[in-house]
């Protein structure tokens, strides 16, 4: 690891939002917003050029004050970390400077409302670190700090329901982390080790990994709501504010999926088998039914739009029993990982910006309605045009219509289901889909729909109307760099590659 | 068996005795006890790990990592803590039983 070029942008990429944060808990509550809004769009301009410059020179690393690994911490820029951190970047200075405006627009000013700002920064450098870390402890310390800005972030409104539902999700994260964790202790006693790269390497199969790797799987599976750990989740995200519910819902759960990637790809190798990825991908499959049916029953738009998050989290769990080579197959032969790959990441970032959108519009709506139960949306497009379009846009995206990113994913989805083999996950894909389709569209018929009674729209920023729009739209623009995009994640070695570890170790084998 | 299997099986035992107040428990402090107890079982897991015989040096790592560790602990149960009390102080509710 030493001789790859170092660069500081790393560790500011961690430090900078550490810093504004702690800058602004000095200010009254006008400074806060002041400083929390330099401080995002600073960190989201730093993590461009931090992103260009993975591009030109490849993955740099930051040994943080020269203290070398494994007593000093090491960070690690891959070109999948600036792919997330890039994302996070750009998802997160629209959804600050919808903050900005939704905070002010607010009548009744909570008094906790202000330190969105500190608590949003904590958590983007918790995000960034956990895209830049390269041992387990530190994906620890990252994800702790995530989960309990979230959980802050989460009650932010201090209204009980939403006390209730960040308690459960603060109870959810601390078992998810715990398992996390104690799977780490029984990793770290197994090998001595906690380097990404060096357990990979030295990790053996045998009843310690595969139950260190059930126990890290279980704990992030909580943390990212897969099924059956989803329960948490739409309560949490639907009763936050609106900017928060966007943010837990387009960012916060992508980490714990990052951990998974990461860490089923470069390090558990050995102990994976075809059983595992079966069923993990089982779980998003019945997570992609579930939820999506679950979307299409409620009756407020907040809960529809948190019961989707589960679904398409379940796209995500889908990819990687694609990303499972079974024995006998070599990586080079198997011509479904690019599409595999290229449908995981899209779902990440269409999912990112189509969701935001989402929850960015649902705020807008109950800043219009004063509450968002989806009767009332009738005749929206008379009242609110520019949130229809973007709510209409949003969706399809998330339903996988052309020419949008959601497309993209579920479209190459379908591809490495179909070179695979596996075309027992291609209904559920289609099923998903479709009903995906019936809330959204039955979203729109409402606000296409005459109005009833007398409209009590109330009029709301059109700026911050313009920034759900410009989400929405982001959701489609990310289709055209996917070649370069595609290439630049090939340059880095974990993208493109499959599990073929069982192949050379064969101890556990198609079982 | 050795010293450090003993400890070794104590933190499993604490880990499946707080995962098992988390979901039986119905009391918000006894779930959050529980999350204390898991999170002692792993701790002592680690440290049982540093030391396996007596006549090598311990490994320091673990200790390190162990008090990283009881510092994020500690932070995520003061904050359940505080959730907790501020639901009884709104509702006076002590359980999930009755939220919606």
């Amino acid at each position: 690891m030493i001789h790859l070029p170092s660069s500081p942008f790393p560790a500011l990429l961690v430090g900078l939002p550490i810093l504004m944060a702690t800058l602004s808990l000095f200010f009254r509550p006008g400074g806060k917003a002041a400083v929390g809004l330099m401080g995002s769009i600073l960190t989201a301009g730093l993590a461009l050029i931090a992103f260009v410059e993975v591009t030109q020179r490849g993955t740099v690393i930051h040994i943080l004050g020269g203290w070398e690994p494994p007593l000093g911490i090491l960070l690690r820029m891959d070109s999948l970390a600036a792919v997330f951190i890039g994302m996070t970047a750009i998802v997160g200075v629209f959804i600050s400077l919808y903050a900005w405006g939704y905070f002010r627009a607010q009548e009744t000013s909570a008094e906790g409302l202000p330190l969105f700002w500190p608590l949003w920064l904590f958590l983007w450098a918790g995000l960034n670190g956990l895209f830049l870390s390269n041992d387990l402890f530190n994906l620890f310390v990252t994800i702790e700090v995530i989960g309990i800005s979230a959980v802050s972030l989460a009650v932010l409104t201090g209204k009980t329901p939403a006390l209730f539902a960040g308690l459960r999700y603060l109870l959810a994260a601390i078992t998810g982390s715990m398992a996390y964790l104690f799977g780490v202790s029984l990793l770290y006693g197994s090998t001595g080790t906690l380097d990404l790269g060096l357990l990979g390497e030295v990790l053996e199969p045998g009843p310690t990994t595969s139950f260190s790797l059930l126990v890290i799987t279980l704990g992030l599976m909580i943390k990212m709501a897969g099924f059956p750990f989803h329960f948490w989740l739409p309560p949490a995200h639907s009763s936050a504010p609106a900017p928060v519910s966007a943010l837990l819902s387009a960012l916060v759960v992508k980490g714990a999926f990052y951990i998974l990637l990461r860490l089923w790809m470069e390090v558990f190798g050995v102990s994976l088998t075809y059983a595992a990825g079966q069923l993990i991908g089982l779980a998003g499959a019945i997570a992609v039914i579930w939820g999506s049916w679950q979307a299409l029953i409620q009756t407020s738009f907040k809960l529809i739009v948190a019961h989707s998050s589960v679904a398409q989290l379940g796209y995500l769990l889908m990819v990687f029993p694609l990303l499972i080579l079974a024995p006998g197959v070599s990586a080079d032969s198997a011509d479904w990982l690019s599409p595999a790959w290229t449908a995981g990441i899209y779902q990440v970032i269409a999912h990112a910006f189509a969701k935001a959108s989402f929850f960015l519009s649902a705020g807008l709506i109950i800043m219009a309605l004063g509450h968002d139960r989806i009767e009332s949306l009738r005749d929206l497009v008379g009242n609110m045009r520019i949130t229809a379009l973007a709510i209409g846009i949003a969706g399809v995206s998330l339903i996988g219509l052309p020419p949008s990113g959601g497309f993209m994913a579920k479209w190459m989805l379908l591809k490495g289901i179909f070179l695979s083999g596996q075309w027992w996950w291609a209904p559920v894909v289609l099923m998903g889909s479709l009903l995906t389709a019936g809330y959204v569209f039955m979203l729109l018929r409402l606000a296409f729909a005459p109005a009833r009674e007398m409209n009590t729209f109330r009029p709301v920023p059109k700026s911050l109307e313009i920034i759900a729009l410009m989400l929405a739209l982001g959701s489609f623009l990310i289709v055209f760099p996917a070649d370069s995009l595609i290439q630049f994640l090939e340059s880095s070695g974990v993208f493109g590659s499959g599990i073929e570890s069982i192949i050379e170790g064969g101890v556990y084998g198609n079982d | 068996m050795e010293t450090y299997q003993i400890y070794s099986l104590t933190s499993a035992i604490l880990f499946i005795i707080g995962i098992g107040g988390i979901f039986m428990a119905r009391h918000f402090i006894k779930k959050i006890i529980a999350t204390v107890i898991m999170g002692g079982g792993v701790f002592l897991s680690f440290v049982s790990f540093a030391q396996r015989d007596a006549i090598t040096f311990a490994d320091p790592v673990p200790h390190a990592l162990v008090i990283t560790g009881i510092v994020v602990a500690v932070a995520s149960a003061a904050l359940a803590l505080a959730l907790a009390r501020r639901i009884y102080q709104l509702t006076g509710e002590e359980t999930f039983t009755n939220d919606k």
